[in-house]
């Protein structure tokens, strides 16, 4: 979706402000958070791909002036209740009132913790050959699906190069929204700054994204 | 936030979802275990051991995951060389993606929009936020990291720094050298 999480280039947020000694949490509940939302997802309540679109789904305003922990508990708290797994009442009451909806893989306990620390693979086997090599010119499609894609705007409609193939990956567009993992081939796609900002751009930029190959065209 | 966090915990709790003492746990791990200091191992290693860099470059996950890491990679680890000419950085201009098992979580200002949004369009212009100028004749990539694949920056080897060992080379090795939005430290800070 066309969405203000899609923030490649756009103006007027400011500088960076790095922050010296930062802690890994600024508060306590920072943390719960994070844990609980790795928990569910490693029960099998949703996957990364859900739990991203939640957050991007959050009004422009609420995502744009709420903290990070803060765009994943509200993300949370809506794929928990459209999810079925719990009742907005609960949240209101604070507790729960309703029998629980089993978790696909079962309650998150100390034995797993170890599965939600190794990163999960999401390399597939292909359903075909790759239809582009490296050094393949490629447009970026000019799409604007309503759904989660993870093709950024500010690629859209402009040239690069394909430098490396990354291997054939579960699909965000169609696992997202429950329609499977449908693999696709990825890509590193490289853009020239200028190609993308025009001659007004740094002309010793480069900038590459990892594209799936159902956002690509030969060009 | 506190007390509504607070409250979602003890429903997920009640409903038999999740214990919390493993949700101690997670945290305890990101807390003690796995940080910058991983990325860290992984560089200086890199700088000393040439077979090493080589194994890195062609696959970063194989490579690290050899070490013995303390928190174990994912498929997708890519490491990418900074060199005189050419000056890696990385982003996630969608959202966070962030290679959490060499840095850990990744700092507030990598997750906010100020850098989202500028990275891939104006990067010295980030650079000089955290103090960074580059020749001007550097190349500079962006990596976005769109999909599962996760970025580390190796950077260059700090000169004046032959002879000197794996732990001593770490310790020059920031979070943001490996992030690429800054560079190791000046020998002569740690020596």
């Amino acid at each position: 979706m066309d969405g203000v999480h899609d923030m490649g280039g756009m103006d007027g947020f400011g500088k960076v402000e790095p922050e010296p000694d930062e802690p890994v949490f600024h508060s306590a509940w920072e943390a719960r958070v994070m844990a609980m939302n790795r928990a569910m997802g490693a029960g099998g309540a949703w996957n990364i791909d859900m739990s991203r679109f939640a957050r991007e789904m959050l009004p422009p305003h609420v995502y744009l002036s709420s903290s990070y922990y803060k765009k994943w508990q509200l993300g949370m708290e809506n794929n928990l209740v459209e999810r079925g797994f719990v009742g907005a009442d609960e949240l209101v009451a604070g507790r729960a009132l309703h029998p629980a909806k089993p978790l696909k893989r079962g309650k998150f306990t100390l034995e797993s913790v170890a599965r939600v620390m190794t990163r999960g693979s999401f390399a597939r086997e292909p359903l075909g050959p790759a239809r582009f090599k490296p050094g393949d010119r490629v447009r970026a499609k000019n799409i604007h699906p309503k759904t989660h894609t993870r093709l950024p705007r500010y690629v859209r409609g402009h040239v690069g190069l394909v430098e490396r193939i990354q291997g054939c990956h579960v699909f965000p567009d169609t696992v997202a929204h429950e329609q499977g993992e449908n693999p696709q081939w990825l890509y590193t796609v490289v853009f020239e700054g200028r190609e993308l900002w025009g001659d007004d751009g740094d002309p010793t930029l480069k900038v590459s994204i990892e594209a799936f190959e159902p956002y690509l065209d030969p060009a | 936030m506190q007390l509504r966090v607070r409250a979602l915990e003890t429903i997920l709790t009640e409903k038999g979802y999740v214990d919390p003492a493993a949700l101690d746990a997670i945290i305890e791990a990101y807390e003690t275990k796995i940080g910058p200091h991983n990325g860290a191992r992984v560089v200086a290693k890199a700088w000393s051991d040439p077979a090493f860099k080589q194994e890195l470059l062609a696959d970063g996950s194989k490579a690290v995951a050899r070490l013995g890491h303390v928190s174990r990679v994912g498929d997708h680890l890519v490491a990418v060389e900074n060199t005189p000419r050419l000056h890696n950085m990385i982003v996630c201009t969608l959202c966070s993606c962030y290679p959490w098992e060499v840095l850990g979580l990744p700092p507030v200002w990598y997750k906010a929009a100020p850098y989202r949004a500028r990275a891939v369009k104006d990067p010295r212009g980030v650079l000089g936020d955290f103090g960074v100028t580059l020749p001007a004749e550097t190349e500079i990539r962006v990596w976005d990291s769109t999909a599962e694949t996760r970025f580390i920056v190796l950077p260059m080897r700090p000169a004046g720094t032959d002879g000197w060992s794996e732990e001593k080379l770490a310790a020059l090795v920031t979070r943001d050298s490996m992030i690429g939005t800054g560079l190791p430290k000046d020998p002569a800070e740690v020596a």
